[in-house]
């Protein structure tokens, strides 16, 4: 193919238009938009089984309780736990209250956001130490501008009301400030 | 507190993990959509000379880009099938229905989609279908609902 057939088309994102593709002579189909971009639905269905200590999580959090478990002669408690002490490696057969009131280890500043219930973006996606345990879960802190956000700010879940708390994570809505002083980082050191 | 969880209904619940890909097409998967939008069917010539159905952006067998894109028919050939009567999700049809190769007219190669056939005595080798087009069409795969069996047509 000579040169100048070679006409660049890049469709590469990279730098430069690592991937091109020559012109392609197409028959007249009309004046209208060329699609060039498509959106392809894939997904997975699973039926879940969470476990032993995940639905004691889950039975808490019906009750609008956060549970955490603990394993026998130790003394770290692991929010939603999945049935280990990592640390001990030991199963953590004892249910512990923790929180509600909480302490941001780690956050991050969300910008796409997906799935029909993330908040508008920004949001600031964060690690919530509940108080009483020795790791942080998941959990989406509104409530106060993005920038604002920081290391060891103090937050408390936000619930869906009473009468709607079922079997699901999605009973804490998301995670508020409260509006005390914050916690020195120092304090957070390995319960990040 | 103790296990008592253990002895309690053990928790099952549907979960479904998705996304949306978007994905670019490039300008000739982009002209085939494009083209389906308009009710109309494009190929793109190989090296040998024949059209390829649905068209393909390098030659089967050079590995060269293909840069001549042709309009072919709406209605073709079935060339081979198989009777789908056990449905699973994500089918394109909620009918049993045929999965089969369908050549369109000047086509040189053959595409696999659903034919709504109704019953697998209204299908065979050499039947003659048409596209059965989705009432609003955006300009992707799914612009084509299907095919059906042209009245009249050859059985083979």
């Amino acid at each position: 193919m000579a040169e100048s057939d070679m006409e660049d088309r890049s469709t590469s994102t990279m730098p430069g238009g690592l991937w091109t593709q020559p012109s392609v002579s197409v028959p007249d189909i009309g004046d209208g938009e060329v699609i060039q971009r498509i959106t392809e639905p894939a997904s997975l269905h699973y039926s879940y089984t969470p476990g032993r200590a995940p639905t004691r999580f889950l039975r808490g959090l019906a009750e609008g309780k956060l549970l955490g478990g603990r394993a026998e002669g130790h003394d770290a408690v692991y929010p939603g736990s999945r049935g280990m002490d990592p640390v001990a490696a030991r199963p953590t057969v004892e249910s512990v209250e923790v929180g509600p009131d909480a302490t941001v280890t780690a956050f991050c500043i969300v910008h796409i956001g997906f799935g029909e219930k993330a908040p508008p973006t920004p949001f600031v996606s964060a690690l919530i130490l509940p108080d009483g345990a020795a790791a942080s879960m998941y959990g989406t802190v509104l409530g106060i501008p993005y920038e604002e956000v920081r290391i060891g700010m103090r937050v408390r879940p936000v619930w869906v009301p009473e009468e709607e708390l079922g079997l699901t994570s999605e009973n804490i809505t998301h995670w508020e400030p409260t509006g005390e002083p914050d916690v020195p980082a120092e304090q957070l050191k390995g319960h990040m | 507190m103790g296990d008592a969880t253990s002895e309690q209904e053990i928790l099952r619940a549907p979960l479904t993990i998705g996304y949306d890909f978007q994905r670019t097409t490039g300008p000739v998967i982009g002209a085939f959509f494009t083209a389906l939008r308009e009710h109309r069917m494009l190929g793109i010539r190989d090296k040998a000379g024949r059209v390829v159905c649905p068209p393909v952006e390098y030659d089967p067998g050079t590995g060269e880009p293909l840069t001549e894109m042709v309009e072919v028919g709406t209605e073709g050939t079935v060339t081979t099938w198989s009777w789908v009567s056990n449905l699973r999700d994500g089918q394109p049809l909620d009918v049993p229905h045929a999965m089969a190769l369908v050549q369109l007219d000047g086509a040189d190669t053959a595409m696999l989609h659903a034919v709504d056939a109704g019953s697998p005595d209204n299908i065979g080798s050499g039947s003659r279908v048409r596209v059965r087009w989705r009432d609003e069409s955006v300009g992707g795969i799914r612009d084509i609902v299907c095919f059906e069996p042209i009245e009249g047509g050859d059985h083979g």
